[in-house]
């Protein structure tokens, strides 16, 4: 036994190493979970079907409930983060796909040799970019602009046909220019898959279509694109991921709204990334501790979240013979 | 006879797909012009406003309170980097390694999915278990080992991933001949392995690097924040780094802290972009070579 450890001392010594990967997600379940229990016990399932973020008087002394000691009056419900998340990856991923879709067509049928090369780097680029110098343009470039010139003309044209888009215009902080920087920010990962995929096709489907008679973009719409469906939802999936989880961006353009649903596209949110970002320092003040660990709650019902929706991203994946 | 008539002629049927062609060629050209406009917008954008705002003073005095330089917040930035770095790379390198050796058995399986796993977890998830168990939980305050270790963590599958590809990639007979010459395992990872998927794997530990350089999320509750210089310590004492700047000091209604914020904005979107850069040229030339 000794003489087979000894030999396999190298390998052993590596796997302890690496299982420090794995261990560090494991740890971070239970952590999570332990600094939410008390107030995964306190909010019960009201948590997710209300909009209240109230902690309670501060002046008052802390009452028992349901075994947990909190201030009086104190409710949470995190009803609009939910949804605010939802709408503003929703957004994004609407203007993200036949963006990223038609640009990777333009990088892999339009250009080649070094144009192309550039053009992919071009692109890549955006995803390098950091969230908070996003958050720093929205919020200095495209607010403005939104908020004062294109916004108030949606109003008037879009919004007489469409309930969504009817006014008030607000002042350009809220859902949609949360869901287009969004957009900006997932889009690369679209593009490039779609363009590797692209030009890894084999060649003889482009002759086979080629020899009927098919012009380059009926080849790429009728053949090529059908045969990338999977890889298509995959990476759509796999950026509504990253859409769902970016805080600074987020942040920065939202509005920051507490406890109100959008009434329309332009109104301000919250999202959940953003607002444990923005609502720390103030959970801190609660002397029971309970708007900590009702965070806790938000950062684990994220969490969960975003790993199904990756899950499903990486099984639609495999199916395809991907392993993004 | 019907058939005939219904059916538009030739002509027509040529002139629709033509018009079909152009508007789709019109249309991706125009996606790709909206996409390296932004991009373009952006980066001139921030050299714009950023390199009036980069006098010599802010590379030599610290932030005190919203004027000043950003010495403290260079420094704390590629203190926090890089000790991250120093943390992350060689349990992502070995994880890397494992699972390329070793990778169809059921642990590397269930290692290889719960990586794949920790990439989707957002990162102010990271940041935000990093303190409640470090800043809270051990009592070492916001500080710098928590802000590093917390990036570590989300470096840490970025690495693995890259380094796994990367020694997948050397071929069997190298690790062959190494074995049929009495080398042991341990000699052929070192010996092998490394050297030949060396650049590859840095280019991976380059590209995570550039990640945590420009991120916030996770630092905004374990490095908190410093108007000083750091002072040795580990633990304790906040951390100031360039994209807290960024963030909190565009927000302020004075023109100073602005500055500061552009400054900022310029300073790190340069070494995110230097570093991503270098990583690319690097895997080309090094293909370029190998072929």
């Amino acid at each position: 036994m000794v003489h087979v450890f000894s030999r396999f001392r190298f390998r052993w010594g590596l796997g302890l190493i690496a299982g420090l990967l794995p261990l560090s997600l494991l740890v971070i379940v239970v952590f999570l979970l332990h600094a939410a229990w008390p107030a995964i016990t306190f909010n019960g399932l009201g948590f997710l079907i209300h909009n209240s973020w109230n902690l309670g008087n501060m002046y008052a002394d802390p009452v028992m409930v349901r075994g947990q000691e909190v201030l009086p009056r104190a409710d949470y419900g995190v009803l609009f983060l939910v949804v605010g998340t939802l709408l503003t990856s929703l957004i994004a991923l609407i203007l993200a796909v036949p963006f990223g879709i038609l640009s990777a067509i333009f990088l892999a049928e339009g250009l080649r040799g070094p144009a192309r090369t550039l053009g992919s780097f071009l692109v890549e680029l955006l995803a390098a970019v950091p969230s908070v110098v996003y958050g720093l343009w929205g919020y200095l470039v495209l607010i403005p602009l939104l908020g004062r010139h294109v916004y108030p003309w949606l109003e008037q044209s879009l919004g007489t046909f469409v309930p969504i888009f009817h006014g008030p215009s607000g002042s350009g902080y809220g859902l949609l220019t949360a869901g287009i920087l969004l957009a900006f920010m997932v889009v690369p990962l679209i593009a490039a898959s779609l363009r590797d995929a692209l030009v890894a096709t084999p060649s003889a489907l482009r002759e086979a279509g080629a020899s009927m008679g098919a012009s380059r973009m009926e080849i790429v719409r009728q053949i090529l694109l059908p045969g990338q469906r999977n890889l298509i939802i995959g990476v759509t999936v796999l950026a509504f991921g990253r859409a769902l989880g970016e805080t600074m961006a987020v942040l920065m353009v939202s509005g920051n709204a507490l406890n109100s649903l959008p009434k329309n596209i332009y109104d301000p949110i919250s999202t959940m990334a953003a607002f444990i970002a923005s609502q720390l320092d103030s959970a801190m003040q609660d002397p029971t501790g309970m708007a900590v660990h009702a965070l806790a709650e938000i950062a684990l019902l994220l969490m969960v979240i975003s790993v199904l929706v990756n899950g499903a991203a990486r099984g639609v994946l495999w199916l395809s013979g991907h392993r993004a | 006879m019907n058939e005939k008539i219904n059916t538009p002629s030739r002509h027509v049927i040529r002139l629709r797909r033509r018009v079909a062609d152009g508007v789709m060629w019109g249309a991706t050209a125009l996606s790709f012009a909206l996409l390296g406009f932004v991009l373009l917008h952006i980066l001139t954008y921030v050299f714009v406003h950023g390199l009036p705002a980069l006098h010599l003073t802010i590379f030599t005095t610290d932030a005190q309170g919203i004027a000043g330089g950003l010495r403290n917040a260079i420094v704390g930035s590629l203190l926090l980097s890089g000790l991250a770095l120093v943390i992350a790379v060689p349990i992502g390198v070995s994880a890397g390694v494992y699972l390329s050796e070793h990778g169809d058995g059921l642990a590397a399986k269930v290692a290889r999915f719960l990586s794949d796993v920790l990439v989707g977890v957002p990162s102010i998830v990271l940041g935000y278990f990093g303190y409640i168990t470090m800043v809270i939980g051990f009592g070492w305050r916001f500080s710098l080992l928590a802000g590093s270790i917390t990036l570590a963590i989300m470096m840490l599958p970025y690495i693995a991933r890259t380094s796994e590809m990367a020694f997948r990639a050397v071929p069997i007979a190298l690790r062959e001949s190494a074995y049929a010459l009495g080398c042991p395992e341990g000699g052929v990872v070192w010996r092998v392995l490394l050297p030949t998927a060396r650049t590859p794997v840095l280019t991976g530990i380059l590209m995570a690097l550039a990640i945590a350089l420009g991120e916030t999320a996770p630092l905004l509750y374990t490095a908190g924040w410093s108007n000083y210089l750091w002072n040795g310590h580990f633990t304790h004492e906040g951390v100031g780094y360039l994209t807290y700047v960024i963030w909190s000091f565009i927000g302020e209604p004075y023109a100073s802290a602005h500055q500061l914020a552009y400054a900022a904005a310029l300073l790190i979107t340069l070494m995110v972009l230097a570093i991503n850069l270098s990583a690319r040229l690097l895997l080309v030339r090094w293909r370029d070579v190998g072929r």
